[in-house]
């Protein structure tokens, strides 16, 4: 296997392996269960407000009985959507690609304080953001879509959130500089490449959310605080005001790189881990790195896809952004053909036979691959409603309906977060060292979670397309709701039964294992599973090389973004902040 | 439920366990490998979503499908000022069986939140928000807009089937956003003939 071969001595004078030893391992773990534990904590939150949200849209209100902690319908759905898809995925993939990075180049980080400095960043953000939340304060969704105007903390702990993510990709890109020069000559492990390519993805996608929160948001939400003022009388004469198309032109910039920013963690997972799960191989790994790149390419060019109802922006530009997003869809094709090939390889090493009877020689029987493979099936029905989306005229039908938190509850919700609790049912006790409580508990909660977004999404897609419930209210008290929207709700409300049968089992798992006695310590440690490539050899030098993927990415930033972005700032309006609205 | 993908062909050159790779022993040094059945649905993978994108150009440029765009900007603050339609919005017509309608949006309702037009009339839309973004879905039709204060949005649509079509208020405006919704009532009587 070449691509992961240590060069022999002396191929280049003065630059030898930096191998992984024990204390090696010992910090990137360390590093990595913090991460992950912050995660999982804010999943335990976000994902039980999500079943009173579920609740309360067929007509059983219990918010009264978080009284006073949770206020609202509106101040839990913000949570809901701060702690799920914000904290607990950035949380898991830092600690997840600090692990993926350091283990997958056989090296320690080269500078371990800069992994800690951004898990210190990132738990500060989050610890700050959490006051306003449960305050009341910030009830502004995690869109935060100004004229609406939250607690300055609010935003101060985004930022920080976000720069701690940033702090972590530059640990990663350290490590990954030391490891080319002591390693001349070799291509970069795929695993390793994957987590750096989204980690530089992210780094570009971000600018646009901090651009809107520093010049935007965050001044006048900090000329707005009696607190600050009262510090810095100075900072009540700064100018306030914002220009909400700007702000979400800014935000979508961000927006929908931040799915991929979800998902590419997943695809890494599917490519490089999973088929080692099920004793496959991976099918073309040259064409994974290639999806890779392609990702890197495509994701930050596609924002107006999210504004296609928006007033403000020529259909020129609308039109444009819709040629990269469905180009975009092209890697995730590509994706469904390799993995799923990859997979049959594994079956059929195990005796599968047939044109699709080998699917049930798949490793079903472990919940760290079925998670994963469930995942990957709600994904293709999600992908399949994200492309309706990304469809200029369709989208007319199911913008802004229930349609939209159907969709992302099979992308973000299933093949992201299910791939994530697959990918825990090894690492878990990988950095624990104890057997995973309980295995069959584990397969439950996978399965409980496929049936419940399986009814959940589906109900809230067919919701919206017929109906045009929309999306973000509290429907359970809406004038206009209607009686035919009953069905598709109680199909919801089964299915959130489901999902909070999940939600308890997973959190079951997960303390079970990190709590349970000596007694369950592994014989043998878990490894992290890595995919053979099906046919080794070479990788040609453009699939690991950075320049031209970088710099193409950027010209088709500028080229999709440049001009519409100037003549937005150009034309921009200070518009005043409203009075609170929750 | 299997996934609606193509399937690879089993039993091909690619036997379990096989890993031989095939005849390419000195692979060139640029090029990768791309199995065949790899290789034809990369060609399907393409070709849909050719034909999809192709479908929306036509939609947009054939069919004149319209999705909001520019048209102009406003003052907020200056939503009541006299001359600005949107002091006194509400239906007008402009000829027989063609209307504008301006619809003012604020938390937590729409100014006019009832709209009278015969069938078969073709109804401009003008909406803004003095506050807050809002958003308006005319129910059963194509009228999909976000509204945002400092921005006009418009659409056009014809209604020729009577009935009562709810909006609704469908961006996050507030604690009483799922409250924010008027109806648009298209009556049975027929536009006079041109």
């Amino acid at each position: 296997m070449s691509v992961q071969t240590l060069p022999s001595a002396g191929l280049a004078e003065g630059s030898r392996p930096v191998l992984l030893t024990d204390s090696g391992h010992k910090t990137v773990n360390r590093l990595t269960g913090l991460n992950i534990g912050v995660g999982i904590g804010a999943l335990t939150i976000g994902l039980w407000l999500g079943v009173l949200q579920g609740l309360e849209h067929a007509g059983l209100n219990w918010y009264s009985y978080l009284a006073p902690g949770i206020k609202t319908y509106y101040q839990g759905l913000t949570i809901h959507g701060v702690l799920n898809a914000l904290t607990w995925t950035t949380f898991f993939i830092c600690g997840f690609f600090t692990y993926v990075v350091a283990n997958s180049l056989k090296r320690p980080l080269r500078f371990p304080w800069i992994n800690i400095l951004a898990f210190v960043l990132m738990a500060a953000g989050l610890l700050l953001a959490a006051y306003p939340l449960f305050a009341n304060l910030a009830t502004v969704l995690y869109t935060f879509y100004p004229p609406m105007l939250a607690d300055w903390t609010f935003y101060l702990g985004l930022v920080l959130l976000v720069v701690g993510s940033w702090v972590s990709g530059y640990g990663m890109y350290f490590t990954y500089g030391a490891w080319r020069k002591e390693n001349p000559g070799t291509t970069t492990p795929f695993l390793a490449l994957g987590a750096l390519i989204t980690m530089v993805m992210w780094q570009i996608a971000t600018l646009g959310v901090a651009a809107e929160i520093l010049f935007l948001i965050l001044p006048s939400a900090m000329a707005n605080s009696a607190f600050l003022v009262g510090l810095f009388p100075a900072i009540a004469n700064w100018n306030t005001g914002s220009d909400p198309l700007l702000a979400r032109s800014l935000f979508w910039f961000f927006g929908h790189p931040l799915v991929y920013f979800w998902l590419l963690p997943a695809y890494l997972s599917w490519y490089g881990m999973m088929p080692a799960q099920t004793g496959g191989k991976m099918f073309s790994e040259n064409l994974a790195r290639l999806v890779f790149w392609l990702f890197l390419l495509l994701s930050v060019p596609v924002g107006f896809h999210h504004q296609y109802a928006d007033p403000g922006i020529p259909q020129a530009w609308k039109i444009l952004h819709a040629t990269w997003t469905m180009s975009l869809a092209f890697p995730s094709l590509l994706t469904a053909f390799t993995v799923i090939a990859s997979l049959e390889l594994g079956a059929r090493a195990r005796g599968g036979k047939g044109y699709l009877r080998w699917i049930f020689r798949l490793n079903w029987g472990d919940p760290s691959y079925a998670a994963q493979n469930f995942a990957m099936i709600l994904f293709a029905f999600g992908g399949i409603s994200g492309i309706t989306n990304a469809s200029y005229n369709m989208n007319m039908v199911v913008h802004n309906t229930t349609w939209l938190p159907g969709h992302f509850h099979l992308t973000v919700g299933s093949a992201t977060t299910l791939t994530f609790f697959g990918i825990l049912y090894w690492l878990l006790p990988k950095l624990t060292g104890k057997k995973l409580f309980t295995k069959t508990l584990a397969l439950a909660q996978a399965w409980t979670w496929f049936l419940g977004m399986l009814l959940f999404a589906n109900g809230y897609h067919l919701l919206g397309l017929h109906h045009g419930a929309p999306r973000r209210s509290m429907l359970g008290d809406a004038p206009y709701r209607a009686v035919e929207w009953t069905p598709y709700l109680i199909e919801t409300v089964v299915g959130v039964t489901f999902l909070f049968i999940s939600a308890t089992l997973f959190f079951i798992v997960v303390f079970g294992t990190v709590l349970s006695p000596r007694s369950r310590r592994l014989a043998q440690p878990v490894e992290m599973p890595v995919a053979e490539p099906l046919h080794p050899g070479p990788t040609p030098k453009w699939l690991d090389t950075w320049t031209p993927w970088l710099a193409g990415a950027i010209a088709l930033i500028l080229l999709s973004y440049g001009p519409i972005l100037y003549q937005l700032v150009r034309d921009m309006q200070w518009i005043p902040f409203a009075p609170r609205v929750w | 439920m299997s996934e609606p993908r193509q399937e690879p062909v089993p039993g091909t050159h690619h036997e379990p366990g096989g890993d031989a790779p095939p005849a390419s022993d000195a692979p060139p040094q640029e090029t990768i490998h791309v199995d065949r059945f790899e290789a034809a649905w990369m060609r399907i993978a393409a070709a849909v979503l050719a034909i999809f994108f192709i479908s929306i150009l036509v939609s947009a440029f054939a069919s004149g499908f319209q999705v909001p765009g520019v048209y102009q900007r406003i003052d907020p603050t200056k939503l009541y000022e006299p001359g600005s339609p949107f002091a006194d919005p509400g239906l007008r017509e402009l000829a027989p069986g063609k209307y504008e309608a301006y619809i003012r949006a604020q938390i937590w309702s729409f100014t006019p939140n009832e709209i009278r037009i015969p069938a078969g009339s073709e109804v401009t839309f003008y909406t803004t928000s003095q506050d807050v973004q809002h958003g308006i879905k005319i129910q059963g039709t194509n009228i999909n807009m976000m509204i945002l204060p400092g921005q006009v949005s418009t659409l056009k649509a014809k209604f020729d089937t009577p009935g009562t079509y709810d909006f609704v208020c469908h961006e996050y405006c507030g604690q009483l956003h799922h409250t924010m919704y008027g109806q648009l009532i298209v009556e049975a009587e027929q536009v006079a003939a041109q």
